[in-house]
Parts: structure tokens; C-alpha cells; sequence
């Protein structure tokens, strides 16, 4: 039920986004999703691939810190609302997100979020309970 | 284990009688034979032969790397040139380098020298010794050589560089003994998990590592991550070169070689002798050298000294692990600090590698320091909350160390320069 997201830490240096791109380029793996989060002296990229172990190992001969985190591939619909569903669900549980990105790729009429959530097992019960439609790695990669 | 029981367990009263004899020996042939020594002791009235007892020593003037840059390359040099069979330079990045020459003799007690080391570490004539230090006009490699020759070792002259080769050679030759400078056995541990080898492939048993300080939360992370003992030892060239002084498997300090050098240790600003277990700046006399022989050379390094007996039974005193040097000692906002500090407080924090960058600076006239810190794959988390946690960790303990606020910038692995041979650890951008 979960998504591996896999995540670069970059000093605040010009092109070094691109350095991240062009390795993935290099080794044909396509991003799916991306966020970049950053403070004054270093940022954090994370990314959604088609082939995140390909990616992992990559990036790390190109001498980059990786780590590869679990996180939710939350279905919302795509209109007024949406979000705030998935949103008012996880809040009725206490339950507390540490980031949130969204996708490229939709699926029909439907918009795919990523959550970081803490305690993510929780997370997968009550939404999944609400209904909620969660996506693996293969699944995204059919989308 | 000891090379040479007689010398090295000789009791003291024996040992300081026969330091008197070896020092006149070498006063009144430096008197007689070096210009520059014979005129600064007649500026100071002093003749060989009032030098009666080791107290006397004091009556002697200092001998500083000036004196040796003032007499290059060879006016220092207590015996004729064809006496001569060898020289070493320093690497001379300030200036001229300092030339150091050695008679066939010396080299001869330099072997011993480093064959005692080595013994330290528990070389035999079976083990297998690898020496990644620099071999040339630097001391490291051929002293290591030497002793390990004498020894009767296998000797890998691997010298510095090339560590993927190393590496290679160090698992299929089965290496027990790496000599090599402390922060190029961590370029070695970095090396052998790209080449995706862990520790029980190898057949290390002990490491002697010298040429720069390095702390003792560094100790623990060399001999954990290649299970070893590690030892320091030190030495500088215009000494003899590596083997003046060694750890035993103690590790309570370095065994100074008592019968070839008589160390004191001095406040560097007064010149005044410190009492035992001070620190201070280390001097050294050679009292059993031809070539270049040295009176109270002034090291530059920060040491103390103990006269306790040693559980290993070797007698010769003992100085502590380097502190640092007199010329790096930084003054910041007028707290003395050493980059050695800097470097216990960041491997005390359990989540930092020791390669970092220390960058002095001065802002509307205020010391600044930023210390550089990579980010290893431990270190590194996904969320901006933790790494920033991870800086206050550092930040703070610096502070409890040296009390002193410091800015710890974390950068992108391998970006601070590795060296293979005495890294760089500290950029002081004030203009004063």
C-alpha cells in the first residue's frame, strides 16, 4: 500500500538540480512526481520513479545522499473538495502529516497526492476504511 | 612484545646517566662542528663543558625550523657531506623546505627505531606490513620501511594513492599492519564500501597512524570499522622522522625512544619548562645523531608528558596524544581552540563522519567559525526538521566543548578535499 519515494539531499549550489535530472536521464527512469524543499543552505528532492531501485543506485554512484522513504499515493477526485476529503478523514483520526506533493500523472478524473505521514500504517486503515483509494509503485507505473 | 628489552625497559636512574653521556657527546660535536651552534652558545657564554648534569640542558639555546631554513640546505650539518648518505626535505609549503640529512648510521638507528614501533603494534617476522605512506623526500614511507625490514616483515610499499588498488592488495596479500596517515585509513574505509568489502574480508590486525593529530573518538571509529588496535606514533623529519615516538598496545600515551632523544615541554610564549603532565610545546634534544644533529628543537606541537611506569614495562616516558600545534592553535573571540576539539565534539555527536572544514572568519569584527560537515548516509534524512536537528546536535556540542557558538553548514558528501597525506582542516579568512 505504500509508494517508495526516493530523496536527495542538494547544497544550494546552481545546477545541481539538473546534475539529478541528467543522471536520471542518463539511466531512462522517469519521474512521476517531484517536490523540492528547501531552507537557505540545502534543499531536499524527492521524487517518484518508475524504477526506483535503478534510481537509488544511480544517483549514489554519482556520489549524491540518497535515502528511500515510504510514503501514501492518495486517489482524491479532481474538483472542489477533493483533498479536503482525504484531509478531514486523516484529521478526524489525529493523525498528522509531515509534507504533502502532488502528481503528474491523474488517472482519468482522478487526482493522485503523496502524504508523508508518520505513523503511515494508521494512515492506510483509516483511509482505507473511508474508502479512499491508495496506489502501489506498479500500479502508478500503468497509469 | 619489545624490539629491544635492554634499551627500551632500562631502569631510569641508568637510562638519565647514560642520556648525560650521549648529550655532552653531542654538545662538544656541535660546538666543534656547526657554525651556528658554537655562535649561539658563545652568545650565551656557554662552553661543552658546562654541561654537567640533564638539568643543564636548560642552560642550552632553543634550535627552531628558522634556524634550519637560515642554514639551508647544509650549514647545519655536524659532519662532513661524504658522511652523508641520505636526505629528506619537509614539504616546505611555507617557504624553503627544511633539508635533513642522515649518515649511514642513522639510518641504521632510524630502522631500529621504527623496528620498535612496529613490534609496538605486534610486527614479527611472519606478519605482513603495509606502508601507504608517501615514499620519497617525505620521512614516513622509507622509515616504515626500514624498521619493518628489520623486523623481517613482508613489507607492501604501497606508498600513497591509488586506494582502490590498495584495498585490492590489502585482502588478497592478507595486510595485518596499515601505516598510513589517520585521515587516509578513513579514505581507505570509504573505498572499501564502494568496492562493496566490509572488514571481515580483510585480515587487519593492527594500524600505526601518525603524521597529523587525530583524537580519540577517531581511534574508535578506525579500529571499529576495521577492527583494529590503532596506534599513534610521531615523529618529524628534522628529528629523524617517524619512530621518535610510538603508543604500545597500552594506548596511554607515546613511548618517546629516551636513549636517542631527551624531550622537555615549555610554555611556548614564557620558553619556560612546564611541570610533568602540563601541556605545552614539546622540544627535543637527539643525543645519538650524526647528520643533523638537533638541541632543543622547538616541535611546534602541543603535548604532555608523563614519567609513570607503563603496564608494557618499557620505562621511557610517555607524551600524550598530540593536542595541536602552536602554529594552528586558533584564537577565536580569545578562546584558545584547537581543530583536534572541534573534531572529538563533532564524533561525540554519533551521527557525524570526521571530514569537516573549519572556516575562520571575522564579521564587523567578531570571530566567526563555520564548521563544514558532510552529509553521510546515516546522517541524512528525509525531512528538514531532522537534519536541522542534526546541526543544533553538532552546534551544541561544540559549544558544551569550547563554549564557543559556532555555524555547522552540512554539505554534499566528498565535497570537503581528501588528502593522502595531511588533510586541511582548517581555512582562517581574517584579515588582522
Amino acid at each position: 500500500m505504500f509508494v517508495t519515494q526516493i530523496s536527495v539531499f542538494l547544497e544550494n549550489k546552481p545546477g545541481r538540480l539538473a546534475q539529478v535530472t541528467e543522471v536520471l536521464r542518463q539511466n531512462n527512469i522517469d519521474i512521476s512526481a517531484i517536490s523540492v524543499a528547501d531552507t537557505s543552505e540545502f534543499g531536499i528532492v524527492r521524487m517518484i520513479v518508475d524504477k526506483p531501485k535503478e534510481a537509488v543506485s544511480a544517483l549514489k554512484a554519482a556520489k549524491f545522499p540518497v535515502s528511500t522513504t515510504e510514503v501514501l499515493a492518495v486517489e482524491v477526485s479532481d474538483k472542489p473538495g477533493g483533498l479536503n476529503f482525504a484531509l478531514q478523514v486523516l484529521n478526524e483520526a489525529n493523525i498528522s502529516i509531515e509534507y504533502l506533493y502532488s502528481f503528474i500523472k491523474r488517472n482519468g478524473d482522478k487526482a493522485l497526492i503523496l502524504f508523508r505521514i508518520e505513523d503511515s500504517a494508521k494512515a492506510v486503515e483509516v483511509l482505507q476504511s473511508a474508502g479512499v483509494k491508495l496506489y502501489t509503485n506498479e500500479e502508478i507505473n500503468l497509469l | 612484545m619489545h624490539w629491544n628489552k635492554t634499551r627500551e625497559c632500562m631502569n631510569r636512574e641508568q637510562l638519565r646517566s647514560y642520556q648525560l653521556e650521549k648529550l655532552k657527546e653531542t654538545v662538544d660535536r656541535v660546538y666543534h662542528n656547526v657554525p651556528s651552534y658554537r655562535q649561539k652558545m658563545q652568545e650565551r657564554n656557554i662552553i661543552p663543558e658546562d654541561i654537567n648534569s640533564l638539568e643543564d640542558l636548560q642552560l642550552l639555546p632553543f634550535t627552531t625550523k628558522q634556524d634550519l631554513r637560515d642554514n639551508y640546505p647544509y650549514d647545519m650539518f655536524a659532519v662532513p657531506l661524504e658522511e652523508i648518505i641520505r636526505i629528506h626535505a619537509s614539504s616546505g609549503t611555507t617557504g624553503k623546505p627544511t633539508v635533513v640529512g642522515y649518515t649511514r648510521r642513522d639510518i641504521a638507528n632510524w630502522a631500529e627505531l621504527m623496528a620498535r614501533c612496529l613490534t609496538m603494534a605486534g610486527a614479527q617476522r611472519d606478519s605482513v606490513v603495509q606502508i601507504s605512506y608517501g615514499y620519497g623526500l617525505f620521512t614516513g614511507g622509507l622509515g616504515f620501511h626500514y624498521g619493518a625490514e628489520k623486523i623481517g616483515a613482508l613489507v607492501i610499499p604501497t606508498s600513497g594513492g591509488n586506494t582502490r588498488r590498495q584495498v585490492m592488495l590489502m585482502k588478497d596479500l592478507k595486510t595485518e599492519i596499515l601505516a598510513c596517515t589517520p585521515s587516509y585509513a578513513l579514505c581507505i574505509i570509504e573505498t572499501l564500501e564502494q568496492m562493496g568489502l566490509n572488514r571481515q574480508e580483510l585480515n587487519l590486525k593492527a594500524g600505526i597512524f601518525g603524521a597529523e593529530p587525530w583524537s580519540e573518538n577517531m581511534r574508535a571509529e578506525l579500529e571499529e570499522r576495521l577492527g583494529i588496535k590503532a596506534l599513534d606514533i610521531y615523529g618529524l623529519s628534522e628529528v629523524i622522522g617517524p619512530g621518535v615516538a610510538c603508543e604500545c598496545m597500552e594506548q596511554q600515551g607515546l613511548h618517546i625512544f629516551e636513549d636517542f632523544f631527551i624531550p622537555e615541554i615549555i610554555d611556548p610564549v614564557t620558553e619556560k619548562p612546564l611541570p610533568e603532565g602540563q601541556a605545552g610545546e614539546l622540544v627535543i634534544t637527539t643525543i645519538d645523531k650524526e647528520g643533523l644533529p638537533v638541541i632543543r628543537y622547538r616541535t611546534r606541537d602541543i603535548a604532555s608528558l608523563s614519567y609513570e611506569p607503563c603496564a608494557c614495562g618499557r620505562t621511557h616516558a610517555r607524551i600524550s596524544k598530540l593536542l595541536g600545534r602552536t602554529d594552528d592553535m586558533l584564537i577565536i573571540r580569545g578562546v584558545n581552540v584547537f581543530p583536534s576539539q572541534i573534531e572529538s565534539a563533532l564524533m561525540a555527536t554519533g551521527v557525524a563522519e570526521p571530514h569537516y572544514l573549519i572556516i575562520v572568519d571575522r564579521v564587523n569584527n567578531l570571530d566567526t567559525i563555520e564548521v563544514l560537515v558532510e552529509v553521510s548516509e546515516t546522517l541524512f534524512a528525509d525531512e528538514i526538521r531532522k537534519l536541522e536537528e542534526v546541526r543544533k546536535k553538532i552546534a551544541s556540542e561544540i559549544y558544551s566543548t569550547l563554549g564557543i557558538n559556532v555555524n555547522v553548514k552540512l554539505v554534499e558528501p566528498y565535497t570537503i578535499e581528501r588528502s593522502e597525506g595531511k588533510a586541511k582542516r582548517v581555512i582562517d579568512k581574517r584579515k588582522i
